[in-house]
Formats: structure tokens, sequence, C-alpha cells
């Protein structure tokens, strides 16, 4: 997990930022050297893309060639047939929505009882999770490892979805968002009779949408994304997730230059989408980690 | 009557904390207990746990392998941190204007952080080609008559890591520092201006010390990351070559998990613990300093 400390308000956009009076050739000048830098940081997938739909012979020829002499369409239909890619797809994305569900369940749960009720013991017990968010997790991961060993959890996904769903990161995220809910608002809640539960579910709960979009996002993307976990546990070729596939697939067939890049491109495409779908909550929970 | 609320009060608060801390306690509380305890003993899949002091530390240091992995480890964090955040700022600075198309352009270059790392690492490895590979191409049209190996050399391989690491993390650091950016009033600049100070004198005495908090919060991530490094140097060049970037988190899972070693390779995460408790410590008192 590489997204921690984050808080949730809103990001402040009211402060003008600097510069905004600047000359018209620093104007210019700012902009040619953003076109130019987000140009270069993009080529790499531009040329993944164009090298997935070309022949292998293709994709090293000298100049680079951005558009294959023949499109070869086909590569994205081959390569379901050389790895099992669909299994993959579905392990990634049944290990990304179990831990997403209950990291947003459980943390906005145990956040309310960290953020809105008083009891002794509460604000130790909360330091202990924040502690252990600054220890690197291959400072620990070998006694989890034993500890899933006893468990007869190694190679299953039950191992990884509770080795990620029950982090402290979604525990602190949403406790910094609710601390800024005014209490005046569960006060009159438990005034008109709602039980703490209830003030959790039907109060809080629907206040805290933005804050649990963006928990939501950057789990379901870091799991995804996460090669360590799966490389460790799931040793079964049908227990892989899309990550440890690829990385097997490039081991096995390392000259099939245009076929990687195919799988490549695969294995990105699912993340795109849900990037694209939920930019703003995923770019605002990162955005505001900063601010105190 | 008091007292019974006040117990029942204690009860609500503990059952909403207790579905996550349950997972938490036995995947992460005591694993970090457990590694620390375990660094002190002799222990491995065959054999029974047996106290043996600072054995597993001796070992440790005379040991040359884990002597490269701590170098290694450094020298990457030594590269990793002060690029990405050079480069984080800059990027920020110069979408911290009111530009048409902002927002494309802060997708564009953050997009590398959300994509899966093993599609980047891939695709990197593969620019990084040392014959017909696109970035020797480019260097060699530039008049470098004899660019580097790369990744397939022990002299380039740690660079090669580097810099995709850089391209791949400075998009998210950028978002931390636009964030920071925004909470300086534009007062502060305007006052400036009529008091006669240039861009730069601006961007020093306003701009550098308004974003301390920012430039501390990040410092500490990247610093964290940093010597946490596994996934890239594992998809993309396995520790090698020779041990040219076998990384400490490396050497932790290949002694612990692929040896069974526990009590050895908890010795070298502990090490790998206290450097990341010191660097953090450290930057604490200088942040306090600084705010006196």
């Amino acid at each position: 997990m590489t997204a921690l400390l984050e808080t949730p308000p809103a990001v402040r956009t009211t402060a003008k930022p600097p510069g905004h009076r600047g000359g018209t050739a620093g104007r210019i000048l700012g902009y040619a050297l953003l076109i130019v830098l987000s140009l270069l940081v993009m080529i790499p997938f531009a040329w993944m893309v164009s090298s997935s739909l070309k022949q292998n012979n293709e994709v090293f020829t000298v100049p680079i060639q951005w558009i294959p002499a023949e499109f070869r369409w086909d590569n994205f239909s081959v390569i379901w047939d050389r790895i099992p890619l669909w299994t993959y797809l579905g392990n990634s994305m049944l290990l990304s929505v179990s831990v997403t569900a209950l990291q947003v369940l459980t943390g906005s749960f145990a956040a309310y009882g960290f953020a809105k009720i008083r009891f002794p013991g509460r604000d130790a017990l909360f330091l202990a999770y924040i502690a252990t968010i600054a220890v690197p997790w291959q400072a620990y991961m070998v006694p989890q490892y034993i500890i899933m060993q006893k468990l007869g959890l190694v190679d299953t996904h039950l191992s990884l979805i509770l080795l990620q769903a029950f982090g402290a990161f979604g525990v602190f995220l949403m406790r910094q968002y609710y601390l800024t809910i005014p209490d005046e608002l569960s006060e009159a809640a438990r005034l008109d009779g709602l039980s703490e539960y209830g003030i959790w579910a039907r109060v809080i709960l629907p206040l805290s949408k933005p804050a649990l979009a963006s928990l939501a996002l950057l789990t379901f993307v870091n799991t995804w994304n996460d090669y360590m976990g799966p490389f460790i546990y799931l040793t079964s070729n049908d227990l892989w997730t899309v990550q440890i596939g690829l990385r097997a697939f490039v081991g096995l067939y390392d000259a099939e230059y245009a076929m990687i890049m195919t799988g490549s491109v695969i294995s990105v495409v699912p993340i795109l989408v849900v990037f694209l779908l939920g930019q703003r909550y995923f770019v605002q929970g990162i955005a505001t980690s900063g601010l105190k | 009557m008091a007292s019974l609320t006040r117990r029942r009060t204690t009860l609500v608060g503990w059952s909403f904390i207790l579905p996550n801390f349950i997972g938490f306690a036995a995947l992460t509380l005591v694993p970090v207990v457990a590694a620390l305890a375990l660094s002190f003993m002799e222990w491995d899949s065959y054999s029974s746990p047996e106290w043996v002091g600072l054995a597993n530390f001796e070992r440790m240091w005379n040991n040359a392998t884990f002597w490269v992995a701590l170098t290694n480890t450094c020298y990457y964090a030594l590269g990793h941190i002060p690029l990405t955040l050079v480069a984080a700022l800059g990027l920020a600075m110069l979408l911290n204007r009111p530009l048409r198309g902002v927002g494309l352009f802060r997708t564009a270059l953050f997009f590398p952080y959300v994509t899966s790392l093993v599609a980047v690492a891939v695709v990197w490895n593969m620019l990084f080609s040392p014959d017909l590979g696109p970035v020797n191409q480019f260097l060699r049209a530039v008049g470098v008559d004899h660019p580097p190996g790369w990744t397939t050399s022990s002299d380039w391989s740690m660079p090669a890591v580097i810099l995709t690491s850089v391209w791949r993390d400075m998009g998210y650091y950028m978002v931390l520092y636009l964030a920071g950016l925004q909470t300086i009033p534009a007062e502060l600049y305007e006052a400036a201006k009529v008091d006669g100070a240039g861009r730069w004198a601006r961007f020093r005495h306003i701009t550098l010390p308004s974003l301390r908090p920012t430039t501390f919060f990040v410092v500490i991530m990247l610093t964290i990351s940093s010597f946490k490094v596994f996934d890239l140097v594992q998809v993309m060049t396995e520790g090698g070559p020779g041990r040219s970037t076998l990384v400490l988190s490396q050497l932790i899972f290949r002694e612990g998990i692929t040896q069974g070693r526990f009590g050895y390779s908890s010795a070298i995460s502990m090490v790998l613990f206290v450097i990341v408790l010191l660097v953090t410590l450290i930057q604490f008192r200088l942040q306090q300093r600084s705010e006196r």
C-alpha cells in the first residue's frame, strides 16, 4: 500500500495560483514544456500500444515505426489461447473487489468508533493503527507468512484477502474524514432516538460518499496492481492474478515481443477504465493526504 | 447509572472497531511484534524456535550479500528520492496555473502511477534493450556511440530501475505538491511583487517555505517507499545482473520465505525497519527545528 496517511476534506481551490499574470512568453514556454513533458511520459504507452499491433520482427525496427505496416489485430485474439487470461482477470477482479468491499466496510465502521464515540483506551488503540502504517510491510511479511502457513491458507485467495482487507489505512482515512463532520449532527440524531449503528448507517455514511469513493478507488487500484502479495502467496497457476500471469508469460516467451505488449495492454485496460471513471475521487484522495 | 451508560458506550465503541481490529491485530499487530522477537531466535521451517540473542545480527554483519543489498537499497533511495521530488515539484509548478487543458496534462502525467507495475516494468525493459531498444536508438541518434547496456549491465541496471521508478512515481507526488501549492495565499505573491521580488525570489522566499510541510510529508513517503522497493526490481531485473540490483526486501523474501530461515530474515527486516524509523525521526527533528 503506497498511498498512506490520507485525509480527504475537499481540496481547496480558492487561492489563485501564482504566476497567473505571467507574461505571454512565459505562458507559451510553460505550455510548450508541459506538452513536451506529457508526451515524453506517454511515449512508453504509445510504444506499447503500437507494438501490440505489430509482428514480432517489427517491434524493434530502426527507426521506430509508430504506425504498424500491417495492423495485427489478431494478436488480441490469439493471446487468449496462449495464456489463461480470463482466469487471471477473474482472479484479479475477485481479489480487488473483496479486498475493497471489506476495507471500505470494516474501515468506515471502525472509523466511526474512533471518531465519534469516546471510551477508555480508544486513543491508545488508534495509535497502534497509526504506528503500523509507518512500519514497512517487508519488515513483518515473514511472520505473516508463518501465520498463513499455520492456518493452511498459503496458495489460496483467502490469504491475500485477509492480509489486505484489514489494513490500518482505510480506518485512518475514514476517521480523518469523519472528524470533519460536526458532532452536532450525530448529537441531533441521538436525541431523535437513533442508535449509534443507525447514525453510522443513515447519517455518517451518506455524508462520506466522496471519502468512501476515494478509499474504494485507491484500494481497488492498489490491489489490482499488487505484485508482491500474489507473488509470495500464490503458486498455483489457476489462482494467479493478471500481474503474475503476465510476468510468467514474459519469462516463458521472452522473444514474443508483440504478444507481450498485447498482454500488457490487456492488463492495463481494466484499471484505465476504473481510473478514468473515478479520477476525481482518486486524485482527491491523494491530493489531500499532504495536508495536515 | 452513570457508570452503566459509560460501560455501555465502551461496549458500543468496541463493537464498531472489533470487525476491523480482529483482522488487524491477528495479521498486522501480532506479526509486527513477532518480527522483533523472531530476529533474536533461530528458527527455520524444520526446527523449533530457539532464543539465540544477537547471533542472527552477527551472521548478518559478516555476510557479504547483506551488505550488497543494503548498499543497493541506499543507492536506490539516494537516486529515487531527490529525482522524484524535484520532478514532482517542477511538474506541480508548471501545472499550477490557469492553463487550458490542465486536467488533460494532469491525467497524462499521473497515468504511469495508476498503470500496473508489471506492464510498466515489462515495457521499460524492452525500451532499455541494449541493441535495438528505443532508448539506445535515441541515444545513438544524438551522438552517444556506445550507449549503456541498462538492465543487462551491472553498472547501469540500478540507474535503469531508478529512471523507471521516477517516471512512474512523479505524478503521484506532483498531486501532493499541487495540493500544497493551492494552500499558498495569492496575496503573498502580490505583496512580494509590489516589493519588486522577481520570479526566483518569490519561489525561494514564498513557495519553498510554504511548501515545507508538504515536502516533509513527501520525503517521508518517498523514504518509506524507497526502502521497501520490491516489485519493480523483481520484475525488471530479479535483483541482477549478478547482485547489482538486489535490495533488502528481496533478501528478506529469499531468506525468509524461499529458504525458510525465519529468524535470520527477521533480523534483516529489523534493519529495514530501523532505517525507515531513523530517517523519519530525523525528518521530524528537522521539521520541528525549522518551525521554531
